[in-house]
This record gives C-alpha cells, structure tokens and sequence, in this order.
C-alpha cells in the first residue's frame, strides 16, 4: 500500500535538498556508536542522585527525618525540598502567579512522584538503599483530579497563594461572536474531554551538574531540547549569572517528542544538591520516575459552540477550554493552549470566535511540551464539531468542511485570532487526497459492510499545521496593559555557523538540538547546495555549548521549528559564506563576484567552466594569505546566521497573535471497523496527506508521518496517564501506560499533495513533524461517532469503552449462581464487604481481635503491634503476597465500639511499597457455629504499587484476607478450618488489605 | 530502579541449590530466566536476602517426552520449548498459547517453570497447565513430590511452593489423539499480559475450558454433552461467577463479556 518514492515535482533540478539520501546520523547510531549523556565519560568521583518521592497525590510534609540517611557509608549529601528553596528563586513562568515552584516539594507534595529529598551517593544503588531510611509524615488533604471540578470554590486548594486551583482565566472576543450567535440559523454545542497522554522517548532524563569554582556557578551536560528561553530561568533560580550556567547537549538524544523541555527544573536541583556535595553529581531518570513525574501534555475539557447557517457555512465558534497543567506551572506552560490561539479556527475561513482559557492546577504530574503541542486538543474539538454540524445537517461532513474552508486566492490570509497562514491550497490538497487515497471505493466498502450488518464508519479531518513558534505567543496570556508594560515579545531566531578551513572542509554548528530527526543530513544537504559540494564532504556537529555556539532564546528543537527555522538559518550561514568565497575567487578567475558559480568542489566563472578554481584553495587563500584577499574581504571563512522572520510580531492589542511563521496543511480520511461482540475499533483504511511546502528529504519528511502516526495512533487507542480521584497514579510501567509498537500499528497510506512552498522561509519549507497528532485522534474518532451514530466520543478508544457505547444489556446470569462480580462504589478504592462465620462466641471473637498481643501472632508478618491509646493501635507489619513483601508501619484507631456486637475503624499504612488509608465497618452476630462477622471496608492505596501494581492488586487484598481468616479461624478454635471460597474480614483483615499493595 | 543489596549464588548442582533453598527458605528467591523477577528486583518489590540462579544447571534443561507426559526441566526457556519437535504433535495448546507469552526476546530468557511459578492470573503457560491437568515437581531436602496443577496456583503470586522447595520440573500430559485443543485472549497490544485469555479441550462430548485474567488464578470447568445455546448460558453463568475487576485497562463487566465471547469462539474452534 505504501508508496516509498516522494513525488518528483519537489526535486528542483540536481539540488540536494529534497533528495532522499541515507542519513549521515545512523552509521554511528546503528552500530550502537552514538553519543548519550550516560556515554560521556564523567569525572572519578562523581555521585549519582536518586529521589525520594511522594507516594500522595496531595498531602502536608509533617516532618522529614534524613538522618539515617545522612549517616549512610557512602552517602555524600541530603537535600529536601525545604533547602532548595532558601538556596534558590522560584523558577519563574510568563506570567505572575501564585505558584512557588523549586522543582522540589517544599512543605506540601501536590502530586505522585513529586520529588521530596534528593541523594547524592557513591552510586545510584546506595542511592536508592539511602532513600530507603528516610522518613516522611505526611498528612493526606482531599485531592483536585478533575480539571472543571478543581475550579469549583469547595476544591481543595493546591496552591496557598491563589484564589482558585484556577490561576489563569482569559477571555478573548475576536470579530462579533455574539452577534453571529444570535443571527445564526442554528447553534449546537459539544463538550470534549481530551485524556492525558505524553510520547515516551527511549532515552529519559538525564544530567550531570558540577560546581565551577571559576564562575561560581555550575557547569551542566543534559539531554535538555530547548527553548534555550529556559536557560534563563534556570540561571534566575540558581542565583547566577547566565553566563555562568554552562549548558552543553551531547550529539545525541534519545527521542524527546517534548519531553526533554521540563528536565530544567532537574537541573537546577541537581546544581543545588552538587553544591552541597561539593562533586559533580550525575541522574539518569529510571521509567517510573518518567511516566510518573516528568511531563506530559496538558488533558483538557472544551466546551465548543458553533453557529451555522442552513448552508452548513460556520459563522461563529465559541471554544471554553480548561487546560489541566497539573500540580505546577513550568516554563514556558502553559503555552500549548496558546500556541494554538492564532489558528482557534484551523483550516476554516470562521470570522466570529470567543475562547475562553481557563488554566486549571490538579494533583497531577506537570505539564510541559509534547509533540502536537495544545494541537490535538484544539482540533479534537473543531473538528469533532464539524462532524456533528454536517450530522445536524444531513450534509456530508466533507462537503461541510469544504464549504468552510480557507480558499487558495485568500493566501497569505489573517485568521481572526491572528494567525498569519501563509501558502496553500486546501481544497486542492483534499481533492488530491480523496482521488489518490480512493475515497470512492472505501464509501463503496463501507455501504457494504454495514448491508452485511457490520459497524463500519468513514472519518474525515483537516488541520493547519504551525511550524516555528513566535517567542511572543504566551504573552497573549497578558492583558495588553500587562504586555506593554513587560515589553514587547516576537520573533523566534535560529542560529547555525558554517565555516570553511584551510584545506576546504566544512563545518556546520548549529541551535537544533535533534533527537534523532535526521538534521545534520538535512543540513549538509542544504550547505551542499550553497557550495556547490556533495553533502558527504559537510561536517555537521549539532552537540551544544551555550558557552562557545552561537544562540539566542528561541534554540532547541520544538514545535516544528527545524525546517523553516534551522534550514533558513543554514541557508542563510552557507549563502554568506558562498558570497564571501565568491568574492575571493573572483578576484583570481577575473569576473565579477555575481558570475560565479560553485560546482564539483569548484569555483568557477558562470559562462566557462573551464575558468575554474578548487574550492579548497579559495578555503587556503582565506586563511594562509589574508594579504592576497580583497581589500574589505576578513581573514577566515566563518559565518554565523541569526535567522528571523519578520512575519513574527508580537501580540497586537486585542489579542491577535500570528502564533506560527509557517502553516502546512494536513487532511485524513479513514475507514474504521468495530466489532460489536469485543468493541475493538479496527482501522481498516487509512490516508494521509501533509502540504508541508518544500520537502527538504523525502526521507526525513515520510519518517516524521509515520512517526507522528504511531504516536497518534498511541493517543488515540491505548495511551493515557490515569488517576484516581484522590490523585493515586496508576500508570507507572509500560505494561500500564501502553505504547503502541511495531505489531500494533496498521499500515497506511501516504499521498504527497501538490506542495504551496512557504514565501516566508528561504527554502519554502514547513514543519511536518506533528501533523497526525492533530488529525489522526479526530479522524478516527469521527469515524466512531459515523458507525455508532454517537456524539460522545472520548479517547483513548480502549475496548470497554466502546462496548458500553455500541450498548445492549449484559445478559443476567442464573439463578442461583453466586456471583464475584464487584459492585463499586468509589471505582478507586478496594471495596470488600460480606460476612464468615467464626467458631466461637461474639465475646471471644471481640476479645481477640481487641488483644494486640494475640493479634501480632495470629497476623502473618507482623513483627510488632502495641494500644497507644483507647482504641488505638501501632505496628509494624512485613505484608505482601508471593515475593512481593514489605515493612509497613501501620495505625488503626477504633470508633464507634459496642462490646461486642460492633465497631468502625480507620487506619493507615505506611511503607516504600506504598500509602494506604481505609475504613471499614464491623458487625459481630450470635450464630449456631459461633459468630457470624459481618464486614464492609473500603481502603484506598497509593504509592509504587499502586503505580505498577494495579492489574493485581484486588486480588492481593483478597488473599491476605484469606490468609488472616485461616488464622483467625485456628485462634478461635476451629481447628484450621478452610475459609470459605468467599471473603471474609475482621479488623486485620482490613489491615492487611490496606497492604493490599502488596499487590 | 536498583535492587537492595542481595547476596547471589549459582549453584553447581540441584542437590546444592536445594541445600541453599532449605537454608535461606523465604529469604531466597530462585532466578531462572528473571524476566518476572528483575523488573520487581529493581523496583525493589522483592527483597530477598538471596539470589539462587539456577539458569546455568544442565540437569534442569532436561526436555522430553515420558510415559506420563512433557517433562520440562525448570532451565527450559519458552523460547527452547518454542523450537521444540515435539511441540505441535505433543502439546498442540502450548504451541498455539506460546507465541502470546511475552515476546520473542522475553521467551529466549523467561523459563516455562518460571511463569508457571510466578503465577501471574494473567498468564498464558499457567492456564494451559491448569486445562491440560499438568502437574509441577517439587524438591526439597524432605523429598520429592507432585503436584497438581488446580493445587499449585493458589492465587495472585502464590502456589502451593514451600519456601524450601525447588520446582524441578513441570509435566504437562501428551495429547490425546482423540482430543482438540483451541486457545486465544485479548490484551491491547501483542505480548502483553493478557485481559482474558482462554483455552479450550475438546474430547467427544466432553468440553473442558480455562480461563485467566479474569479469577486469581486460571479457573477450568468441565461441561459434558452441552450444545447450542447451552454453551452460551453456561459461559455467562461463569463469568458471572468468576466476576473478574475492573482497572485501568478494562472493567469487570468487560472482562465477564470476553468469557463469553472468547470462550465461545475457542469450543467451537475444537469442534471444528
């Protein structure tokens, strides 16, 4: 089905750039050659760092004791949250808010994973054993989960400072959106719930920081991507000069997709925790530590509004969005949301809009980049609403989006929140699709399925894809009174430096910090061009040094800003260095420096190639004979492109913003399948068409759809972070955050559209990295709502869900059969409840289970349990099941008692495992064998195993309950009588279910 | 993500790693393939004081057919069974259950013994054991013994092993020649552990199928001489029974309806 060759049409002549050529990068990286931070050789003495985190998702720090740890043999320094924040400034954000962010939690944890003391050891493993003899008290607070509740007044406040877990709340008004309302022939409206996802690189985080005596900051190596606007920030919170804070990136890095923007606030706390240890100290980020605490895109709820005339043509939009950036904000969020703003309308020529931002904290990981970029979440919505009118309608949803889109005589043309899109021709580029991609026959095959009763459903979506982020979008956030009194922000520079040695080699440095995207081929194919050399013969070295490269604010690689930005940047370094070289050789070759050409390593006059000079003599003239060269010509051959686009101003006074400098255009369209006996979507056809204007590498291009596909498909099917709602993480492995691989992912069908070059790079070029991301969870879901008939499509499509959307009754069971099946109240929560009889006497049974001395030998594992009060208890308990165990530190306190006959109890267990908080209730009833105990617990567990352990934690519980009813059964002289099939409790059953983390 | 201190040891013989068993019992913890155990190793989950690899001891990769059965030695990687001629004529269920456990690199290191041990409710080899009546051999320096497959998996993580045992092997009984096997399950993605899992026996009227993800432990029933609709009451009335959990990859209500769905599907597979 797929087609490997990209169309001819983009080639230009024998150029370089847009010829697919194998990338320079993986000779080393294929033969396992490449190089990572964990690669580079460190310092002997240098200590490795391991956090202790939090296991609440919200909860007061009581009291941290570090001093086992401290006194460790090996352990080189302790730090806490506390510490950091006298020895640094709040990292700051684009706006002022009521957040006091260290990286570390100081006095409160707001999320699972949240780091609460850091270690520096001899080695990560006594690291970690260190962290094993801290003791945090923490007392748990009521969690904010979801993002429109969490604004609500009764919320619980993560932040002490604020007003409303709402810190941020801007309404923008751009054309006469009330007006279009209520002129409308009709208006209907649609809530979204975009689910929290990130894309996992390989490589995690990972720094080494020293402390330089010279500078009196610190010299650091991380995989960190950029903006390098951070570094700023990263230097305010250490109380340094920038100049100071020494960055370097190695060459390579494993995969970001984002990710790697928010290690900085790592960074700075590595800094820190170095200084105290006086050594350089190195952290590589382990999986848990990643899924559970590093960054993921924002989760979101929109709320949309059209108004629409009877024609389908839009008139007006209305989009309320609540962005769930989690327990912080961390520069530069939350800039998805408004990185988007300018193209609120997309691809549609829609003159009255009204958004609304509310940006929402929660005890939930931050927030930070993820490819896609506040895209997937805008467009879900828009395009889910341009469905649902053509529903509405009767109107084909594609014709409906045709009707409404931007035509090719309105380029370069102004969306009304700001957007300047550049180039295109979109109702080409779907004709283009829908004829190549066969449209026709999958409408055919569709009508087919569903005459054999099949579901089967068509899905379309369109996207304008922003490349090279305007450094001024997140000052939209600011009232126009507060921007100009911050001054203004715009503009968004790539710096890269070609240079030209004595024998002729090239060198080319650059800002991109690529993390496997193919740069350094794409930029010595665009070098090559200028010089007239084959891009074998350029030396492209993209590690980093903020010390000695050339860079300004904007550098890193995000928001597809390699092609239009870097490549300009390059393009414009190579044409420099072309020009001065032209100028020298023309001088030898007697023509004008304008009629000479560079070809096969030579200079040579346009009209007689035969008049010709190597090119690496003219490199030799440059720098062994500065006196043979042109009187206004410098010695050397070295320039440094800071690359701009003037399109990129700043936001104007209302609030329009051209968020982007270019805007490529994607459509899909897909054929879905869904089983109605298992709810299993199946994409049966998929087509996908990107008009990114020039295509620097077919290659590279194609790697970046497919790559931005799978992670799309990822988002769409299986990828989503959950959360209980009291902010217990449940997604901590890759066997809980599932992440699609090669054995999942359907093939596809790419169509090169005609290309709409972009007049405001130098080479045309757009950005192509992100397109699926904002087309494909739509698309597919459109496809959904098409063969279901339904309106409530939420992503991820896992199975479960989508049964409960196709319906029908489960069927009831027997008569007569018992049934385990789990009646939920609190769906987070452990719920046990049900009754046993017991061989003896309410009074005995009471008796026991009252007496701590006898319960500490009736429990397995407990190594200790003592009354600290009236009814309350203490203990220390090894729990688990199978080789799963571990020490918790437990305490129970009874309420409510009538001897013998009852009790309600609440309790705690502490332990590295996990955090548990339960309570139960207990009736104990006269029977013929005894005493019949009635019990109904529910138990809430947090932490690792929560975390890791979910698939099997129920069953845990329920087997340390049959253990304890064995024994308790035995104690109470039933001489070892099975338990019944069923559960059965006491007041330590419930305690051991609390350890039901034992998973 | 690295494990607290523990000692290792890698025993030359069988009767010397029993002898470090019965010595350490429940603060040892025997490693084979570790495809199970090191992730909970490094997420420090497991703690044990000791470490017994027995992957290197060519008395336990002993692989063969015997009057009773397939004998499968506890060095015996999935992958080797995998490969193994006997596989597809002797134990038709594994060779269609195998390619679902784990992947192709796990099942080079993660031994046959070792899922069965670990005991997973979820996993694939553990629930052929349990369908097919296997049994697992047990030494200690007490002796030796069987036992069965419905003893052995007692729940999540746990089996009817003594902290001083050693599973030796695992012995599946040969297929029946008038017998047909069917498997199948659902998860996500490929590999991983599965959301419901099924296999199913066949034998004249005789209908026997198992059941994983879905109890604490796979959960065999035996019907006789049930057709039709029949099969599908008695499929709901089990899965009301088995109840199954709701997480974060699919609810009780699901899992009861893949019972029914997948159960189906495989006991007409062996009809077929």
């Amino acid at each position: 089905m797929t087609k490997f060759a990209m169309p001819e049409e983009i080639r230009e002549g024998d150029t370089h750039v847009g010829r697919r050529m194998l990338r320079v990068e993986d000779r080393s990286l294929l033969r396992g050659e490449g190089q990572f931070v964990d690669d580079v050789p460190v310092k002997k003495g240098t200590l490795h760092a391991a956090f202790l985190r939090s296991p609440h998702g919200h909860a007061e720090i009581i009291n941290i004791d570090t001093s086992r740890a401290e006194e460790m043999p090996g352990v080189f320094a302790v730090l806490t949250g506390r510490e950091v924040a006298e020895q640094t400034n709040p990292m700051i954000v684009g706006f002022e808010n009521p957040i006091d962010y260290y990286g570390m939690a100081v006095d409160k944890v707001r999320y699972v994973g949240e780091p609460v003391v850091a270690v520096a050891a001899v080695d990560r493993y006594r690291a970690e054993d260190a962290l094993d003899l801290i003791e945090v008290t923490y007392n748990v607070l009521r969690a904010a989960v979801d993002p429109v509740e969490a604004c609500e007044p009764e919320a619980p406040l993560i932040h002490p400072r604020a007003d409303s877990n709402c810190v941020s709340k801007r309404n923008f008004v751009h054309g006469e959106p009330d007006k279009a309302f209520a002129e409308a022939d009709r208006t209907t409206e649609l809530t979204i719930r975009y689910p929290r996802n990130s894309i996992t690189p390989m490589e995690t985080y990972a720094v080494l920081s020293e402390p330089n005596a010279e500078t009196g900051g610190f010299d650091v190596l991380s995989n960190f991507q950029g903006p390098f606007s951070v570094h700023t920030v990263m230097a305010l919170a250490l109380r340094i000069r920038t100049a100071s804070l020494r960055h370097r990136s190695p060459k390579n890095s494993g995969g970001s997709f984002g990710s790697k923007l928010v290690i900085f606030p790592y960074i700075v706390v590595l800094c820190v925790l170095a200084r105290k240890a006086r050594r350089p100290v190195k952290w590589i980020e382990d999986r848990l530590e990643h899924l559970s605490a590093s960054s993921v895109a924002p989760n979101r709820v929109t709320r949309v509004e059209a108004a629409y005339g009877n024609d389908g043509i839009v008139t007006g939009l209305r989009l309320t969005h609540w962005d769930d950036h989690g327990a912080y904000l961390r520069a530069p969020m939350p800039a998805p949301i408004y990185r988007m703003h300018g193209v609120s309308t997309n691809g549609y020529d829609i003159r009255n809009l009204a958004v609304t931002n509310h940006i929402v904290m929660t005890n939930k990981c931050p927030t930070g980049a993820v490819r896609g970029f506040g895209g997937p979440q805008l467009y879900f919505a828009v395009e889910r609403m341009m469905h649902k009118i053509a529903t509405e309608l009767g109107i084909d949803p594609l014709e409906l989006m045709r009707r409404n889109m931007v035509r090719a005589d309105q380029f370069p043309y102004k969306a009304i929140a700001g957007a300047l899109l550049d180039s295109g021709d979109y109702l080409r580029t779907i004709d283009e699709t829908v004829t190549e991609g066969g449209l026709d026959a999958l409408k055919k095959r569709r009508d087919e399925a569903r005459a054999q009763g099949k579901l089967y459903g068509i899905g379309y979506a369109a996207c304008v894809e922003p490349s090279q982020s305007n450094m001024g979008y997140i000052s939209t956030l600011k009232t126009g009174l507060e921007r100009e009194r911050a001054g203004p922000k715009d503009g968004a520079v790539a710096s890269v430096t070609v240079s030209v040695d004595a024998l002729g080699s090239v060198n080319v440095i650059g800002d991109s910090v690529p993390q496997g995207q193919g740069h350094q081929t794409a930029l010595s194919q665009i070098v090559a061009d200028q010089l007239g050399l084959d891009p074998e013969e350029i030396v492209v070295s993209l590690d980093t040094d903020t010390s000695k490269d050339g860079w300004s604010i904007a550098a890193g690689n995000y928001s597809c800003r390699f092609a239009p930005a870097s490549a300009s940047a390059a393009h414009q370094a190579a044409f420099r260095v072309r020009e001065k070289m032209a100028r020298i050789a023309a001088t030898r070759l007697n023509v004008p420096p304008g009629d000479v050409e560079f070809s096969g390593g030579r200079i040579h006059a346009a009209n007689n190639p035969e008049n010709a000079i190597p090119f690496y003599r003219v490199g030799g003239l440059a720098h062994w004979s500065p006196s043979s060269l042109p009187d206004d010509v410098e010695p050397g051959i070295r320039e440094t492109a800071m690359w701009n686009a003037p399109e990129l101003t700043p936001t104007t006074a209302n609030d329009e913003i051209n968020t982007s400098l270019a805007y490529g255009f994607g459509f899909d369209f897909c054929g879905v399948e869904i089983d109605r006996d298992t709810g299993v979507v199946r994409v049966d056809h998929y087509v996908s068409a990107h008009d990114c204007g020039t295509i620097l590498n077919p290659g590279l291009a194609e790697g970046q759809i497919r790559g931005s596909w799978a992670s799309a498909w990822g988002a769409t099917f299986i990828e989503e972070f959950c959360y209980d709602d009291d902010g217990t993480f449940r997604s901590g492995s890759f066997a809980e955050y599932l992440v699609p691989t090669a054995t999942e992912l359907p093939d596809f069908q790419i169509v090169h559209p005609t290309p709409h070059p972009s007049p405001y790079t130098r080479l045309g070029a757009k950005g192509i990295a992100e397109g699926n991301q904002y087309t494909t969870p739509v698309c597919v879901a459109n496809a959904v709502a098409d063969a279901l008939g339904i309106e409530d499509v939420q992503l991820p499509l896992k199975p479960a869900k989508v049964l409960r959307w196709i319906g029908g009754a489960e069927p009831p069971p027997s008569k007569g059969i018992q049934t385990n099946a789990p009646a939920q109240r609190n769906p987070s929560a452990i719920e046990v409840s049900g009754q046993m009889e017991v061989p003896a006497p309410p009074q005995e049974v009471w008796d026991l289970l009252l007496d701590p001395d006898r319960m500490a030998r009736l429990i397995p594992g407990c190594e200790r349990l003592v009354k600290t009060g009236d009814d309350r208890f203490n203990g220390t308990v090894m729990l688990g099941v199978g080789p799963v165990k571990g020490r918790f530190d437990v305490n129970i306190e009874l309420a409510e008692l009538d001897a013998p006959r009852r009790t309600t109890l609440t309790g705690t267990a502490d332990g590295p495992l996990g955090s548990s908080r339960g309570q139960g209730s207990f009736v104990i009833e006269d029977s013929a064998a005894g005493s019949t105990v009635a019990y109904d617990v529910s138990v809430e567990l947090s932490g690792k195993v929560a975390a890791v352990g979910g698939r099997m934690i129920k069953g845990a519980a329920r087997q340390l309950i049959d253990r304890f009813m064995r024994a308790l059964v035995r104690q109470a002289g039933g001489g070892g009588q099975a338990a019944p099939a069923r559960h059965r409790s006491g007041f330590l059953a419930w305690l051991m279910r609390l350890v039901g983390g034992g998973r | 993500m690295k494990p607290a201190p523990f000692d290792y040891i890698r025993p030359d013989s069988v009767d010397e790693a029993i002898g470090v068993l019965g010595e350490y019992g429940d603060d040892a913890r025997v490693i084979a393939g570790g495809q199970s155990l090191l992730p909970m190793l490094n997420m420090r989950l497991v703690r044990p004081e000791v470490l017994i690899d027995i992957s290197r001891l060519d008395e336990l990769k002993q692989l063969e057919k015997t009057g009773s059965g397939v004998r499968i030695g506890a060095g015996v990687t999935q992958g080797a069974l995998a490969i193994w001629v006997g596989l597809e004529p002797d134990l038709p269920l594994i060779a269609r259950a195998l390619p679902n456990v784990g992947h192709f690199q796990t099942r080079n290191r993660g031994t046959v013994c070792g899922s069965i041990c670990h005991a997973d409710p979820s996993s694939e080899l553990p629930l052929c054991l349990a369908l097919l009546e296997g049994e697992v051999e047990l030494r200690s320096d007490r002796g030796a013994r069987r036992v069965p497959a419905s003893d052995f998996q007692q729940g999540v993580l746990n089996t009817a092993r003594e902290a001083d045992e050693l599973a030796t092997n695992v012995v599946f009984p040969a297929a029946s020649n008038g017998a047909a096997y069917a498997f199948d399950e659902f998860n996500h993605r490929h590999g991983d552990f599965a959301v419901v899992a099924v296999a199913a026996r066949s034998e004249g009227a005789r209908i026997s199928l198992a059941v994983g993800g879905v109890a604490d432990r796979p959960e065999v029933r035996h019907w006789t001489g049930l057709e039709g609709s029949a099969i599908d009451d008695a499929l709901n009335d089990l899965a009301w029974e088995l109840g199954g959990n709701d997480d974060i990859h699919a609810t009780a209500q699901y899992r009861r309806q893949l019972v029914r769905h997948l159960g189906r599907k495989v006991i007409e597979e062996t009809a077929r």
